[in-house]
């Protein structure tokens, strides 16, 4: 049968406030456990939780940045369930009223396609604190650092149809978030984490079939991986002609494979109700249009604007838009050498390519924009040529300096006099008669395999610093005799 | 109002109450006397009446965002049954 | 000296008649040779007394503090206490020493009081009779048969033996206008939100209120004067401006509209009780109030409504009792599921599971809207009835319970009749408004408690009210026969 997938994500990001969501602890990846703590973070008695303001403009930025409604009156609930990292016995969220609305994003696809995402809802809520499972006497220990750390709960609507389309919605809400600054987007570290839910029904037909959840998913890649091994999963079920049950699943991505998660409480009831010790956030419409004129150009708006304004293509400005970082590094260095096609490539060429080698994020390079924008002014100007410039820019990055430096220090200025470049030809001609001879004597198509061999000697003799741009048209003409 | 038997373990294993068959008939029993007191409610039509959480109808003052809070483990551990190496300790939790 | 206000008491200290730390000792001593027949404390914390006994000596001499500097005081059980034991009255929280101090009592210790101890309360706030306490029940001082109602009763009781001169307590249902009308003594609960609930451990946050407890009106004054007012780690804290609670005392009453509500009298309202109600009813007259009748039409209501909401509250606010970072943990847990159900099993008594019970079935799927929602619905028509009420009339007057106190042991198998004790205080929760308790005589040799209910933040009116008839009266200056019997 022909299925067709459904997909819809909840994207959990946590939010880059100083303190707490609702208390005044420091919020830290990896500090020693348990010292991030106040009072209501470890549910004790009579504490009280306090709301954090940042938290909510972080939100409120969010809503504008997916078109989406802002809550202008949004509630607090809690959800109560038993569990040893939750300290409370209940978790703090939104429920009936979240601080966002429904909202969307068109979502361009790396074949140039655009799709449009639904957005549900994004709420505010705590984050648990974290169990750890090595052995303590056959016991767990529990640190709660991370215990009310403040999470944006993202919810799209099941409007996605493939993995693909999947790992770019969540890379545009990646995006988004960090060009806004309200989350660090660390997937490693758990800043953002999402879940997957997937269902499988065959192709035309309207109501969604069953459901599971693949929970915590950590990486762009094994988001697309676990849907894949999912959909294989579920269609592997329903071939056979059988029934999907709807529970939650974790991705192991070791064996590829995802996996019941049987010990997540049998039949939830949650009992959700308006959590009475904080009352309904009230927004002012004033504190929402101001809120919005903060906004940072939004990755979609920077792509549009590469197009238009340095004349990139559509592929390329969505690459060179798709972090803040990475198009900050591009505006820099371009504004040095004012050539968007060559900064473009360099770019995505050999810039990504040594940072991915390094497993390096693009705000840690060694070699920043700057002293990039200066090396590719090097090419521009015909100091070097670009395959020089690869080697500078190697150089660059084990820190021997700055290119002009390193040009200097090494010779390896190109040759662009004239009469030096004649007078080398020449030389080479000379040396190399016969060739020269078969060359005259070859039809017009064959003699432009045969100049490769000349520029080569050129080449050789030069050491690389003669420009090919002028050593072309000068060999031709004096190949010609 | 009556409730059965099974309810009452529902609601027990949701509350994390560990009950005896005693207990549960004698919840079965006073629940249902508690259920039926407040069935009261039903007679009364509230329709158009807008649910009342806070008495004072209040809403929410905000925090800045400002650390306020240091290290305290030691006495916030203190009160724990179980701890070791900066850890509260639980029966193992399996995933 | 056990008998004195709070007035006369500061003024010997700051005369060096007496020092804080002889007044201290003298209590101590009080409590060691009464408080074996009431149980009314959990915790006698003389050690920490008579060091801030004689730290407020030192601020007297040097002719600094407040009136409260030197007064010996005690604290329900349900406020944290840094570094002594706070239980709230359970055995899941018998070895709780909390590394903080609530609000009221951090604002109390600021003023300089003395705390004498914590005293006993029906386990979580949760009883009309202090019958549901860990440590015991606790006896009524005017006949030891008798509860002395609850759940503030260990601090209702102290007060009225002159164990101290004044106490906390807390009041989600009628828990300190109940045990103070029982008791003989004189109660406030607040507004909602005017005293914070911070380091309170909640029973039902959206009704929990703390206030004073002491033997007039002019005292609970004294205690207002330092608790009230905003409290930036609690939410709920309102942020108006508090009064001054003791300049407006002395205003005369002189075209004070009373209100009496019919739905107050009809009934199931004991008739000797009724008629001292009456009788102080036209005690107010006199000093120049005007009465009318009044209604509260959905007082009935207030019972299942409350018997929802706080429960469902309560059922989630009690979650945090599950033995993994205080308080108390089952032996030998067989795995987490059982660490977790017999923890709480043996940690909260029957009463406490009881509500848990009620309140998570009261949220529970397929039932959130015919009970939770519902049961707001009605606290929404509830309070619409006193903003109605009370567009019309000063105050609003009528008993604080349908009898004087019962005897020990008489309603605990019974729990709907022990609901029903609460007819009259639950509304004013519900609503949010604050309400009094004040001595208006006797019945059957037993106190009787006037319920004066005032509109929202109008605790100085209250008090101004209540002062004015203790200056006309002395039922307040009673004391019960076993303190006579007690060397002074």
């Amino acid at each position: 049968m022909n299925w067709e997938v459904v997909i819809g994500l909840e994207i959990h990001a946590q939010l880059s406030t100083q303190s707490k969501l609702f208390s005044g602890a420091p919020i830290g990846f990896g500090a020693e456990p348990n010292t991030q703590t106040a009072l209501v973070d470890l549910g004790m008695p009579g504490a009280l939780p306090v709301f954090n303001k940042e938290a909510l403009r972080m939100a409120v930025m969010f809503g504008h940045a997916v078109n989406a409604e802002i809550g202008m009156t949004s509630v607090f609930a809690r959800k109560n369930y038993f569990y040893p990292d939750l300290p409370k016995g209940y978790q703090t969220s939104q429920m009936d009223h979240p601080i966002v609305g429904k909202g969307y994003l068109d979502v361009t696809l790396d074949d140039g396609t655009t799709s449009r995402v639904g957005i549900t809802r994004a709420h505010l809520e705590e984050d648990a604190g974290k169990s750890l499972h090595e052995d303590f006497q056959g016991m767990t220990g529990i640190d709660l650092n991370r215990s009310s750390t403040p999470l944006l709960e993202i919810v799209s609507e099941p409007d996605i149809r493939s993995a693909k389309e999947a790992v770019a919605y969540v890379k545009m809400i990646h995006s988004i978030v960090t060009y806004l600054g309200i989350c660090d987007g660390n997937m490693a570290e758990g800043s953002m984490r999402c879940d997957v839910n997937i269902s499988l029904r065959p192709k035309g037909q309207q109501e969604y079939g069953t459901r599971t959840e693949i929970k915590n998913v950590n990486s762009f890649r094994f988001i697309e991986k676990a849907i894949y091994t999912e959909i294989e999963r579920q269609a592997d079920i329903l071939e056979d002609g059988g029934r999907i049950t709807q529970e939650t699943r974790l991705y192991d991505p070791e064996k590829n494979e995802t996996r019941s998660m049987r010990s997540k409480e049998d039949a939830n009831d949650y009992r959700y109700f308006p959590c009475p010790d904080l009352l309904p956030v009230v927004l002012t419409q004033e504190y929402v249009d101001q809120i919005k004129t903060t906004l940072p150009e939004l990755p979609s708006q920077k792509a549009a604007r590469f197009q238009s304004e340095h004349s990139l293509s559509e592929y390329d400005a969505a690459v060179l838009s798709s972090s803040r970082e990475m198009a900050d590094y591009f505006e820099s260095a371009n504004d040095i050498v004012k050539d968007a096609k060559l900064t473009a490539n360099w770019v995505m060429g050999e810039l990504s390519k040594l940072l991915n080698q390094a497993q390096l994020e693009i705000a840690h390079s060694p070699v920043n924009a700057k002293a990039f924008g200066e090396l590719l002014q090097r090419i521009k100007d015909n100091t070097i040529n670009g395959k020089t410039a690869k080697d500078v820019f190697q150089l660059m990055w084990e820190g021997e300096g700055s290119a002009d430096d390193i040009i200097e220090a090494k010779g390896l200025k190109q040759v662009t006099d004239t009469g030096a470049i004649e007078a080398m030809i020449q030389t080479i001609l000379d040396a190399n008669s016969a060739q020269v001879e078969q060359y005259r004597a070859a039809e017009p198509d064959k003699q432009k395999k045969m100049i490769g061999f000349f520029v080569g000697q050129v080449m050789k003799a030069s050491q690389g610093k003669a420009n090919p741009g002028i050593v072309n048209p000068i060999l031709a003409k004096m190949l010609k005799g | 109002m009556s409730i059965d038997k099974q309810d009452v373990q529902k609601i027990a294993h949701l509350a994390r109450l560990a009950l005896t068959e005693e207990d549960a008939d004698q919840y079965q029993h006073s629940l249902s006397s508690v259920l039926t007191l407040v069935e009261q409610m039903q007679s009364v039509n509230t329709e158009g009446v807008e649910p009342l959480s806070n008495p004072l109808e209040m809403t929410q003052r905000l925090r800045e965002d400002k650390v306020t809070e240091g290290n305290r483990r030691d006495e916030f551990l203190a009160n724990a049954p179980q701890t070791e190496a900066g850890l509260f300790l639980v029966p193992q939790v399996i995933e | 000296m056990f008998q004195q206000n709070i007035s006369s008491l500061a003024q010997q200290l700051r005369n060096k008649e007496l020092s804080s730390v002889e007044l201290t000792r003298a209590f101590l001593d009080r409590i060691a040779q009464i408080d074996g027949q009431l149980n009314s404390f959990i915790t006698v914390s003389e050690h920490t007394a008579l060091e801030q006994a004689a730290a407020a000596d030192k601020i007297l001499s040097e002719g600094k503090g407040s009136s409260l500097t030197g007064i010996p005081i005690a604290h329900k059980d349900l406020f944290c206490t840094q570094d002594i034991l706070t239980t709230s009255g359970s055995k899941m929280l018998h070895n709780f020493v909390p590394p903080y101090e609530s609000t009221v009592t951090q604002r109390l210790a600021e003023a300089g009081t003395v705390m004498l101890g914590k005293t006993n309360m029906d386990e979580f706030a949760m009883g009309s009779s202090n019958e549901n306490s860990f440590f015991g029940a606790v006896k009524n001082p005017w006949n030891l048969d008798k509860v002395p109602g609850g759940s503030s009763g260990g601090s209702a009781a102290a007060v009225a033996a002159g164990l101290v001169v004044a106490a906390t307590g807390t009041d989600t249902g009628g828990s300190i206008r109940q045990p103070a009308s029982f008791c003989g003594i004189t109660g406030l609960k607040p507004t909602y939100g005017r005293v914070s609930r911070f380091g309170m451990i909640a029973y039902a946050s959206s009704l929990d209120q703390a206030g004073p407890m002491a033997k007039s009106a002019e005292d609970c004054a004294h205690i207002m004067q330092s608790i009230a007012g905003f409290d930036e780690k609690d939410s709920t804290s309102s942020e108006n401006k508090t009064d001054n609670y003791l300049n407006s005392l002395n205003t005369p009453l002189t075209g004070l509209k009373i209100g009496l509500p019919k739905e107050y009298f009809g009934e199931g309202l004991d008739a000797d009780v009724a008629k001292v109600i009456m009788d102080a009813v036209a005690e107010f007259e006199k000093l120049g109030a005007t009465v009318k009748e009044i209604s509260l039409p959905n007082l009935q209501l207030s019972i299942p409504s409350y018997y929802v909401i706080a429960p469902s509250e309560a059922s989630s606010n009690l979650s945090r009792f599950d033995g993994v970072r205080f308080g108390h943990r089952c032996d030998d847990a067989k795995d987490l599921l059982d660490m977790y159900t017999r923890t709480r099993a043996e940690g909260f008594g029957a009463e406490v599971q009881k509500r848990i019970m009620v309140g998570t079935y009261a949220l529970s799927e397929g039932y959130y809207d015919a009970y939770y929602l519902k049961a707001q619905r009605i606290r929404r028509l509830i309070k619409q009835d006193f903003v109605a009420a009370l567009d019309e009339v000063d105050v609003i007057m009528g008993p604080v319970a349908p009898t004087t106190a019962f005897g020990l042991g008489s309603k605990t198998n019974d729990p709907v009749a022990m609901y029903l004790e609460d007819i009259y205080t639950l509304s004013a929760n519900l609503a949010g408004i604050p309400a009094m308790s004040v001595p208006a005589g006797f019945a059957d040799n037993m106190p009787v408690g006037l319920h004066i209910m005032g509109n929202y933040f109008a605790e100085a009116k209250l008090l101004n009210v209540a002062h004015q008839f203790q200056q006309h009266t002395d039922w307040h200056l009673q004391s019960p026969a076993m303190i006579k019997g007690a060397q002074e």
